[in-house]
């Protein structure tokens, strides 16, 4: 007689309530991303980062700008902002100044904090103003159908590189340090728990802290590039993600087959914009 | 001739290269995402530049650049991204610049969404940026008309050295209709435009300027310009009427609402209702006019719009009184259909 395997409930792998439900819009839900998309673990991260910072969630805002990352702020169950497309950093400078106590955050897409908005990313970086952007990278315009993007690696397929990309892209990292941001950490969507521990690190440190986020698009990206699905991405990642701290941030090119570095490149402090502001306040009122 | 069937956002691409566009710049948007891909598809092939610039700002600024050195040059857009190159439109209108520009419409303000609207007609058509100047504007109710008025827009832009736009919206781009495509232009016949900056050896160096700091020069450029726009009002409207002869409802439409409005006149007369439609083919210069003397004899004029009342604005001007000017406008991206319209029309006819 064969002997009855023990009946085991299967493990619950995809649960009822996403476990930070708390801070989410449910009636929002469902999302529009794509599946395979990134995009829900790096949301993911981002609050189980506050979830682990036990924060007052009052003191906490997320800006967005425009495209698939920009919806972000829309499913977030805190004051959150939908804002012009590429003018998040602006946006969240004025709601900075003008509450100087709240925790901003902005979480934005590559196309909208670096084409159209980068010269806010890079005039933010330099004041130091006291925020943390979360760019989430996918190296194309995922919401308007897949155009080329700063961050579109050379020979990249797009909708508008149908023969290949032959502009030079961004390498965020360097940029970000360069501008002057005093926290600068790359991670992808595979890193779940660094990119937890790099948000933890960025929103708890003083001035203009970034982390960039290596996504999967599968839909637009992925597809055109011949890359498989976001599962498949996820092993790309696996096999030529190299972690090292500490490096330097001219050498985080992201080459399409090579390896490339991920990790903590920057950690330091300098004087924010407003403190820099409140001394300046300060020496005047002292004569 | 040949004849395909294209989108219209395609049509409009491929009838700015027929017209010898040789510099397209460039930010993604939807509804007009296809016009964009067409040309990163065509343009590097047959002889002219794409790029996708870093923001609409950006690529009108290119645009400002390429036609200061003379070549038929173009951008696209739809209503946020028109609204960011508003400076750059009123810095090429001040500098008598020829240019195209392209806005296919969507809902708004702000964001908005990407369905149809036509709630940028007071931005196109009365300025947009700031300054006194004009845009030469035509819009196109169909695809293979889509086609006809790229070219004339280069055509009028060059003649006038006046920036002219296309006004569509996203059921114009997005739609499949079969289009005659007219053959390319001969180079040799766009005309010579001696102010360019093309390198000044062996005359004196031109220069491009929109401003003069002095207020009696800067009187003199705008006459200039004000002069430019009255040969314009003078020379260039251009509007279809529909069974408006013997009409006593006259319905005013543009765009994909003229479209829709032409079968709301055709349903209305299989009902013995006598409606016409008179659609402006420019929006600026508007047909005052046409609609004037149609309101000597028509007791009714209806506009119907995509808006909460914008080209009525002009129809009013243009009827003073005569006439009653109802109108029925839809918001947000919602497209009445010829039956609405149609009992519409019921409210203002007597019998």
């Amino acid at each position: 007689m064969p002997v009855k395997p023990k009946e085991k409930p299967a493990p619950e792998l995809t649960p009822a309530r996403h476990p930070m439900e708390k801070f989410l819009r449910t009636d929002r839900i469902p999302h529009i991303w794509c599946a395979g998309c990134g995009l829900g673990t790096a949301v993911s991260c981002l609050l189980f980062a506050l979830d682990e910072l036990a924060w007052d969630l009052d003191s906490v805002a997320v800006v967005s700008g425009i495209g698939c990352t920009g919806r972000v702020a829309g499913y977030l169950k805190l004051d959150s902002y939908h804002t012009t497309h590429g003018r998040a950093i602006p946006f969240a400078t004025g709601l900075k100044l003008a509450k100087p106590d709240l925790k901003v955050v902005v979480f934005s897409g590559d196309g909208d904090l670096f084409a159209i908005g980068g010269n806010h990313f890079i005039h933010a970086a330099r004041r130091n103003l006291d925020m943390t952007v979360i760019c989430v990278n996918n190296f194309n315009y995922g919401m308007t159908g897949g155009q080329v993007g700063p961050t579109t690696p050379i020979e990249g397929r797009t909708t508008t590189t149908p023969f290949g990309n032959f502009e030079h892209p961004f390498n965020l990292v360097y940029l970000a340090a360069s501008a002057g941001a005093t926290y600068v950490a790359r991670w992808t969507t595979l890193h779940a728990r660094r990119l937890q521990h790099a948000i933890v690190e960025a929103l708890t440190r003083k001035g203009f802290t970034f982390v960039e986020v290596i996504s999967p698009c599968p839909t637009n990206y992925g597809r055109r590039n011949k890359l498989g699905e976001g599962l498949d991405e996820m092993r790309y990642y696996a096999e030529h993600a190299v972690i090292r701290h500490g490096a330097d941030p001219k050498e985080a090119e992201i080459v399409p087959g090579e390896d490339f570095l991920i990790g903590k490149f920057v950690d330091t402090e300098k004087p924010t914009y407003l403190e820099m502001y409140q001394a300046k306040v300060a020496q005047l009122r002292g004569g | 001739m040949s004849r395909v069937l294209m989108r219209g956002n395609e049509a409009i691409a491929e009838a700015a290269i027929r017209a010898g566009l040789k510099c397209y710049f460039c930010y993604p948007i939807t509804p007009q995402g296809e016009l964009v891909e067409y040309m990163a598809r065509e343009l590097p092939k047959r002889g002219g530049v794409f790029l996708q610039a870093e923001s609409e700002v950006a690529a009108i600024n290119m645009v400002y650049g390429a036609a200061a050195a003379g070549v038929r040059t173009m951008t696209s857009s739809s209503s946020p991204g028109i609204s960011l190159k508003q400076e750059g439109i009123s810095y090429l209108a001040g500098s008598r610049l020829p240019c195209v520009i392209v806005n296919m419409m969507r809902g708004g303000p702000g964001l908005g969404n990407i369905a149809p609207a036509q709630g940028d007609y007071f931005q196109a058509t009365k300025g947009g940026g700031h300054g006194d100047y004009r845009l030469i504007v035509l819009a196109p109710s169909t695809v293979p008309e889509a086609a006809q008025l790229v070219m004339l827009a280069f055509d009028l832009a060059d003649k006038y050295r006046v920036p002219a736009m296309i006004l569509g919206d996203g059921m114009l781009g997005q739609m499949m209709e079969p289009v005659e495509l007219p053959p390319p232009v001969d180079p040799s016949s766009i005309p010579e435009k001696p102010w360019a900056l093309t390198g000044a050896e062996g005359r004196e160096p031109n220069v491009i300027l929109s401003f003069d700091l002095s207020p009696q020069g800067l009187r003199e450029m705008n006459r200039v310009l004000q002069d430019t726009y009255r040969e314009i009002e003078r020379s260039e409207v251009r509007w279809e009427e529909v069974e408006t002869a013997d009409a006593e409802i006259v319905l005013v439409a543009y765009g994909t609402m003229g479209r829709i409005a032409k079968t709301v006149v055709e349903r209305a007369r299989e009902e013995g209702i006598k409606a016409g439609l008179l659609r402006p083919i420019t929006l600026w210069p508007f047909p005052y006019e046409p609609l004037r003397e149609l309101a000597e004899r028509v007791p009714t004029i209806l506009t119907v719009e995509l808006s909460a009342g914008q080209m009525w604005e002009d129809v009013r001007l243009a009827v003073e009184g005569r006439a009653k000017t109802p109108f029925y406008g839809e918001l947000g991206g919602v497209v009445p259909t010829p039956r609405e319209i149609l009992s519409e029309v019921k409210k203002h006819v007597s019998s």
